[in-house]
């Protein structure tokens, strides 16, 4: 292990946290709240510590791969202890471990909060939420290291730990040009939506803020109901929009290479297949409830957008749905949106691979003898890939079920806990009953919330990383 | 440069990590999977899986936007495949690596006719390598320009030499040789050596010259190149082959300890001056009887780098002669540096050394006529190579009747496969390709180098 590189970085985490809070600070300066000064400590402390590691380059900056998971976890943990500071010093979110769990729920890009009330916070508070969505969606690890370049060329360890998926590839041969085309088609999107939703008569703050949390696929919102005050138009634009950034980005590439065979591969195409069928069959279960069905198309739609992007806006209490709505909603937490994209859950691409190697196991009970490859748009998927897939979805399940067993120690009821689990380990946000799309997890007991913090962590950044920290390998020199 | 990479053995990755690291979009090509995804996420380097053969494959890399195609997998015609298929594909530059002597040879003919821009013999290189150690000491630098076609010599002239107080012009009527002297260094400054220049002591010269008038060259200027009187190689492969016919045209005799009959008189029939020993070199008496102790150079060639450490070290202990170790794996050259070997010969080192210096030149020709661009002295003089097109103002006049620019020189004409060293009654003609010497960046067209 390089332990000195692994703290260099983690100083100029430090550091780019602190610049973060630049933005909250300017909407400080522009509403002239007191808040403010909270994020200036702040700031001020992260970037003392930071400098305090990035005086010296190390000498080695080498990176293996499990400095790369390691990197990684630590960056992730030190941004959200870096990040939970302006929520205590402002006295938004007094208690330290909520205001952790807020943090957290922010980068992850979960959505999920302990706040009871938000209307009445400082702006600058809710734009620091909604800002932290927007760095956590696309990954500050890969963007830091590509531009600082602080290591010798070997970024792609990172790049595989941090980004969602599968499997990993870059665009062009180089991750720094891969990595700055990803951010601009990022960038270009969030200005699209930020502009349009200029135009369907949002305030520049709440469409700034909107777009930050649906860019990141977060879902933290301004208001105490979410999208649900927001007109028709707004929620439609949103829906959109939050399809768009649970897509593979490296399709937008390919469709303005003009390469549209490849942009729309199995992956997508299953991904709006199983939104559309979703979206029509809840929208006819929940017909009745809504005065159209029209408007129980949009808010069925809007849900199925929110909940698979992992974004986890509301327009309306989904908790009070029929139960077979309510049952589809949890499924569809779990199967998240595409690989290479800012959203969370087990990824269309994951399914795709699981379904192809139980079927392959089936065919191999039927003709013990065969070979068989699992084959995804004409091309084998190699064993390490679909070893490490299902690896994945036993560990997955295996953190699904301690959680529901710690947080099951609070006393609430079963949908509660199980839903909160899925919803955090999935960066979803809401779930049902106590913690639904009007409810908060407020009521969950310290340890739980650490747990929930954890789980989040986790999901973000596909298990794996997190894991590896509690393997007492991973830190021998 | 985008460069696409096929074959991901040692040379291969050799290249996409030093490339990479000079600013170059790299792509590797390779069938094996888990190679293409050790190299693509060790080396900033994109990586496609598959034959690099097929056009799909090549596409898949992004053979349109390339600009070069290095194919260095294990097998010739592969290799030849690759390239043919990138020219019609994408229009790049291709390099491909060739060993097997009987499309070496036809170098030239794939070069020209099939449009590639350079065709790699690791073994023939290797064999320049080892022949440039037996036949100077290593005070004389040899740089290998304008694609391997022309080879400069760089020494510094020894205070007593005939040498110094004469001009340029009047080294041909007083030493009667010919050689071109392109350069001199002295001190911190460097000149391009025009009729009127004056050699000092302790200048840095470099000349042009074959190799036999090279060796008379030095002889009559009094500057001693110790050149081995004669070599004993153990192993008859391929780079014996070729370093043979070196020895040959340089007129050092040569004596090769060969295990196999067969191959014994496959050389001996090549090479009849050369003597031949059917005999096992890793037998001391053998050796002995064979006068390893008197040999002027030990070359140790067999195919197992183990005997030729082995030999190569006992060689030392009973001789004082040159001693030269070829080794194939590089992944321990460390461990052999500590060794008490003289000069160790990488073949895979050199083969992408040679690449490198290639790709290296030909980025710095884009957006100019010039055809190939070699830095002699850093930072200061550079030889570029022209191909002319057309008739001009230059072809078909004797090259004293031309008015050139001060600090020119014409430093090599090729016309089809003969090297002229250029005198003032030669002349250029359409065809031809020109070598010119220069001061950096002064050059852009052939047409430049007139006033």
């Amino acid at each position: 292990m390089n332990y000195r590189m692994i703290r260099y970085i983690l100083g100029w985490i430090l550091i780019f946290s602190a610049l973060f809070m630049i933005v909250p600070m300017i909407t400080a300066l522009c509403y002239t709240e007191k808040a403010g000064l909270a994020f200036l400590l702040s700031a001020g402390i992260s970037a003392a510590i930071g400098s305090l590691y990035v005086l010296k380059r190390p000498a080695k900056t080498e990176l293996h791969a499990r400095e790369g998971f390691v990197i990684v976890s630590l960056s992730w943990i030190a941004l959200s202890l870096s990040g939970c500071m302006p929520f205590v010093f402002s006295g938004a979110i007094p208690h330290f471990i909520d205001a952790l769990f807020e943090t957290v729920s922010g980068y992850t890009t979960t959505g999920a909060s302990i706040l009871t009330e938000v209307e009445s916070l400082p702006k600058c508070v809710l734009m620091w939420r909604s800002f932290i969505h927007w760095v956590g969606g696309m990954g500050v690890l890969v963007f830091i290291m590509a531009f600082m370049q602080l290591s010798g060329g070997q970024n792609m360890h990172l790049m595989k730990a941090e980004s969602p998926g599968p499997s990993v590839s870059k665009l062009v041969p180089r991750v720094r040009t891969t990595a700055m085309l990803l951010y601009s088609i990022y960038f270009v999107l969030t200005l699209a939506e930020f502009v349009i939703l200029l135009f369907a008569d949002m305030s520049v703050f709440d469409a700034l803020n909107t777009s930050f949390a649906t860019a990141g696929t977060g879902g933290f919102g301004v208001k105490n109901t979410s999208l649900g005050g927001f007109s028709p138009a707004v929620q439609i634009i949103v829906t959109v929009f939050m399809m768009l950034f649970a897509t593979n980005f490296s399709s937008y590439y390919l469709i303005m290479k003009g390469s549209f065979k490849d942009a729309f591969n199995s992956e997508i195409r299953l991904f709006f297949a199983i939104a559309i069928t979703a979206a029509i069959i809840i929208a006819v279960n929940i017909s009745d409830m809504y005065g159209s069905f029209g408007e129980a198309a949009r808010h069925s739609a809007f849900t199925v957008a929110s909940v698979m992007s992992t974004t986890g806006f509301a327009t309306t209490d989904f908790n009070l749905w029929p139960e077979l709505s309510r049952s589809l909603v949890v499924i569809l937490t779990f199967v998240g949106g595409c690989a290479g994209s800012t959203c969370g859950g087990i990824k269309i691409s994951r399914i795709i691979i699981l379904f192809k190697s139980m079927g392959k196991e089936l065919q191999n009970l039927v003709h013990p003898k065969q070979v068989k490859k699992i084959v995804v748009d004409k091309r084998p998927v190699e064993h390490e890939v679909v070893r490490s897939v299902n690896v994945y979805m036993v560990c997955l399940v295996m953190i699904f079920v301690l959680s529901l067993l710690v947080i099951s120690f609070d006393n609430h009821d079963f949908t509660t806990n199980f839903t909160s689990v899925a919803t955090c380990l999935n960066n979803v946000g809401p779930g049902l009953n106590m913690v639904g799309p009007m409810g908060n997890f407020a009521g969950f007991s310290p340890v739980s919330k650490t747990m929930l913090i954890f789980d989040m962590l986790a999901g973000r950044l596909e298990l794996f990383p997190v894991l590896l920290l509690f393997l007492p390998d991973t830190w021998k020199k | 440069m985008n460069i696409i990479i096929v074959g991901c053995g040692k040379v291969g990755q050799t290249l996409a990590q030093e490339l990479n690291e000079e600013d170059n979009n790299i792509t590797v090509i390779d069938l094996d999977g888990s190679i293409v995804n050790d190299v693509s996420s060790r080396f900033d380097v994109m990586g496609v899986v598959g034959n690099g053969a097929t056009h799909l494959k090549q596409q898949e890399a992004g053979i349109k936007g390339a600009d070069l195609l290095i194919a260095v997998t294990g097998s010739d015609e592969l290799n030849l495949l690759c390239c043919l298929i990138a020219k019609k594909a994408g229009n790049c530059h291709t390099i491909a690596r060739v060993r097997s002597p009987e499309y070496s040879l036809e170098a030239p003919y794939l070069k020209e006719e099939l449009g590639l821009a350079m065709v790699i013999n690791p073994e023939a290189a290797a064999a320049a390598e080892i022949d440039r150690v037996l036949r100077f000491p290593s005070a004389i630098k040899i740089d290998t320009f304008v694609k391997g076609k022309v080879e400069m010599l760089k020494f510094r002239l020894p205070e007593e030499s005939p040498l110094v107080g004469c001009a340029v012009k009047d080294m041909a009527s007083k030493f009667h040789c010919d050689v071109l002297v392109c350069t001199v260094e002295r001190e911190d400054d460097a000149f391009i050596a025009k009729g009127d220049f004056v050699f000092e002591g302790k200048d840095i010269i470099s000349i042009i010259a074959s190799p036999r008038n090279a060796n008379d060259f030095f002889r009559k200027i009094k500057y001693k190149i110790n050149s081995v009187k004669d070599a004993m190689i153990v192993g008859g492969g391929e780079i014996t082959y070729y370093l043979c016919e070196r020895l040959h045209r340089a007129g050092i005799p040569a004596k090769i300890i060969e295990k196999d009959r067969k191959r014994c008189e496959e050389l001996c029939s090549l090479w009849p001056e050369v003597i031949v020993i059917n005999g096992d070199a890793a037998e001391r008496e053998t050796l002995i009887e064979e006068g390893v102790e008197g040999a002027g150079a030990f070359v140790a060639l067999t195919n197992m780098d183990e005997e030729n450490i082995l030999l190569s070290l006992f060689a030392k202990s009973i001789n004082k002669g040159k001693l030269v170790t070829k080794i194939n794996r590089i992944d321990f050259d460390d461990v052999v540096k500590h060794l008490d070997l003289d000069t160790i010969i990488y073949p895979k080192n050199i083969t992408s050394d040679m690449i490198l210096r290639y790709v290296r030149a030909m980025k710095k020709t884009i957006g100019s006529n010039v055809e190939t661009l070699y830095s002699v002295i850093k930072g200061k003089i550079e030889a570029a190579e022209f191909f002319i097109k057309d008739n001009s103002g230059i072809t078909d006049k004797p090259l004293a009747e031309l008015k050139l620019k001060p600090d020119m020189l014409i430093a090599a004409i090729f016309r089809g496969k003969t090297v002229i060293i250029p005198r003032g009654n030669d002349t250029i003609q359409k065809g031809d390709s020109v070598v010119i010497v220069s001061r950096v960046a002064a050059l852009h067209d052939i047409d430049d180098i007139l006033m």
